[in-house]
């Protein structure tokens, strides 16, 4: 870091930083921490006591089948989200970057669905393809397919992801389109004049030159399909049927406040808290950032 | 474009629009829904026009006491609930941040890298991760059921920090020499310089962090237990729960589409500077 100008007032500092440390503390780092030790200990079922049984919580987790599912479909999860999210995306910025009329316009009706809160997003679902009343529903009828997401644990994680991946795709295209406009047109036009045709100049020039844009995607739709998630899938199947969309985050809030083990639950938040850890450094590492240290 | 094809334009702007169409018909049937009444929304198939009964779902929507056998309250007041809680998060959010990037960029003082690497942990801590010991903490401090609890615990912002913190990295040392000669303090030349000249940023990450705010689900759907507090987003799972008994698809759609308008609203009309915010904020 250059020398900077700085200012030798010794008080304000600490009085500036105040707030937010402050918060953090509090807000953060204390439950943090307060997760972390409550993962040790196992409370008795009244709740008026507690036992200290280091790394129990940990070893029944690990025991666990439905854990162990639960961490397998959460990783399906998140690659069937980031695929379907990134390719649609992908397509659009793809066709986009080549518009040069009415490109504002494009952008305008692609990006807004960033805007829309999972929650709702779940209602929108439900309301298309309820069971009963559902217009996709009654459209897939008549191609002989039965949709019952209330009943199908295929249906509803398929409903779920398509729900999740929805939401995303502006967010993908606006940085896969940043990525394009980035390449220099000289290269594009330099293979256009040696004859390769638009498809094959996006395969071997544009794509390949996008890839830390798609992996600084990949990583960042891996953060959202883990932890962003959590309102689609309680709005459209709270987790069910049958577990059969209870993703990682989802089974931290059952298992806590709904099932109130809470041992369980802290030892399930210190695993997703290591998840978070891997996936920011995995991003601060191999992700090319505007930030520096 | 490099070449002339005609027939790859039109494929072009074929693509772009069936593009938009996918990402529009959950809208579209959204509007559809709320502008029949409940019987016909309950006939096989559902309607795919637009009916007449806009005006008067509006009004049920955002005056009615919400559907019936629901506990809610009416949709005016989540809505009010929802633009405090997201005003307070982007406002607290961009001001302690602007605040402690000061500090950490213009003064040299103990525990400064310190202060510099907590602030960076909170990256790694969703709420989602540490929801029951963060209950636990919100409820001894009083502040279930409050605006304060709805949006102080989520203001802590690493990644507001840090970008503040490259802004003012590119401020020159000249300015802040020359404002010292003029005899301006560390606070004057915060007020009067950095903010200033950090304009456009904070606008930008101001569309942002509106979108976050309004968004949250979890964090309001566990410490608020008193309807009036309720935001709009949270209250629509309890929405269709009702509506496996007495569906009114109208009002629910209504309400779901009133709750979105907001963000959406201020994403379209301030397009540059929500790209802007998003890429520059990166997360």
């Amino acid at each position: 870091m250059q020398e900077r100008v700085i200012f030798k007032t010794r008080s304000l500092p600490y009085l500036l930083v105040a707030p937010q440390i402050i918060i953090t503390l509090v807000f953060f780092l204390w439950p943090a921490a307060q997760a972390l030790y409550q993962s040790f200990l196992i409370e008795d079922a009244f709740g008026l006591g507690s036992e200290f049984v280091w790394l129990e919580n940990y070893q029944v987790l690990f025991a666990d089948s439905y854990y162990k599912d639960s961490f397998i479909r959460t990783i399906f999860f998140s690659l069937a989200v980031a695929i379907t999210s990134m390719s649609f995306a992908l397509i659009l910025a793809g066709f986009a970057d080549r518009v040069i009329k009415g490109a504002l316009v494009y952008r305008t009706f692609l990006i807004w669905p960033y805007a829309v809160a999972p929650g709702l997003i779940g209602a929108m679902w439900v309301f298309m393809f309820d069971p009963t009343i559902g217009i996709f529903t009654y459209l897939l009828h008549f191609v002989g397919f039965d949709l019952n997401y209330k009943l199908d644990g295929d249906h509803a994680m398929a409903l779920v992801i398509l729900a999740a991946a929805w939401k995303q795709i502006a967010y993908n295209f606006l940085f896969f389109l940043a990525g394009m406009q980035a390449i220099p047109r000289s290269l594009i036009e330099a293979a256009a004049i040696d004859g390769a045709s638009p498809l094959r100049r996006f395969w071997t020039i544009i794509f390949p030159l996008l890839s830390p844009t798609t992996f600084f995607l990949l990583v960042i739709n891996t953060v959202y399909a883990f932890f962003d998630t959590f309102g689609i899938v309680h709005t459209i199947t709270s987790g069910g049927p049958a577990q059969a969309t209870e993703i990682l985050v989802y089974k931290v809030f059952n298992d806590g406040f709904i099932g109130l083990d809470l041992g369980g639950s802290a030892a399930q938040s210190v695993i997703l808290m290591f998840v978070v850890i891997l996936l920011t450094v995995l991003q601060f590492r191999y992700v090319e950032r505007r930030v520096q240290y | 474009m490099v070449e002339n094809r005609p027939l790859l334009r039109l494929v072009t702007h074929l693509v772009l629009i069936l593009g938009i169409v996918i990402i529009a018909i959950p809208i579209w049937l959204m509007l559809v829904a709320a502008s029949h009444d409940g019987l016909r929304m309950l006939q096989v198939p559902t309607p795919l026009l637009l009916g007449g009964r806009f005006w008067e779902n509006f009004v049920e929507a955002l005056f009615g006491t919400g559907l019936e056998g629901t506990a809610t309250a009416p949709v005016w007041l989540m809505l009010v609930n929802s633009l405090i809680m997201a005003l307070s998060i982007a406002v607290g959010k961009i001001a302690i941040s602007l605040l402690s990037a000061f500090a950490i960029v213009y003064f040299r003082f103990p525990f400064r890298m310190l202060c510099f690497w907590m602030i960076f942990v909170t990256l790694m801590l969703p709420v989602e991760v540490r929801i029951i010991p963060t209950f636990e903490v919100v409820a001894n401090l009083g502040m279930l059921n409050s605006y304060a609890g709805l949006s102080i615990p989520l203001i802590a912002s690493a990644t507001a920090t840090f970008l503040f913190r490259q802004v003012f990295m590119t401020v020159p040392g000249e300015l802040v020499e020359s404002a010292r000669i003029d005899g301006a303090g560390p606070m004057r030349f915060f007020l009067d310089f950095l903010i200033p000249l950090s304009r456009t940023n904070i606008a930008a990450l101001f569309v942002i962090l509106f979108i976050y705010g309004w968004n949250q689900y979890l964090w309001p759907l566990i410490i608020t237990t008193d309807q009036d507090k309720y935001t709009i987003v949270m209250s629509i799972k309890q929405m269709l729960e009702v509506a496996e008994q007495t569906p009114q698809w109208n009002v629910i759609m209504m309400t779901a589409l009133l709750g979105m308008l907001p963000p959406v609203f201020v994403v379209v009309v301030m397009q540059k500077l929500f790209v802007k915010g998003l890429v520059e904020s990166e997360k």
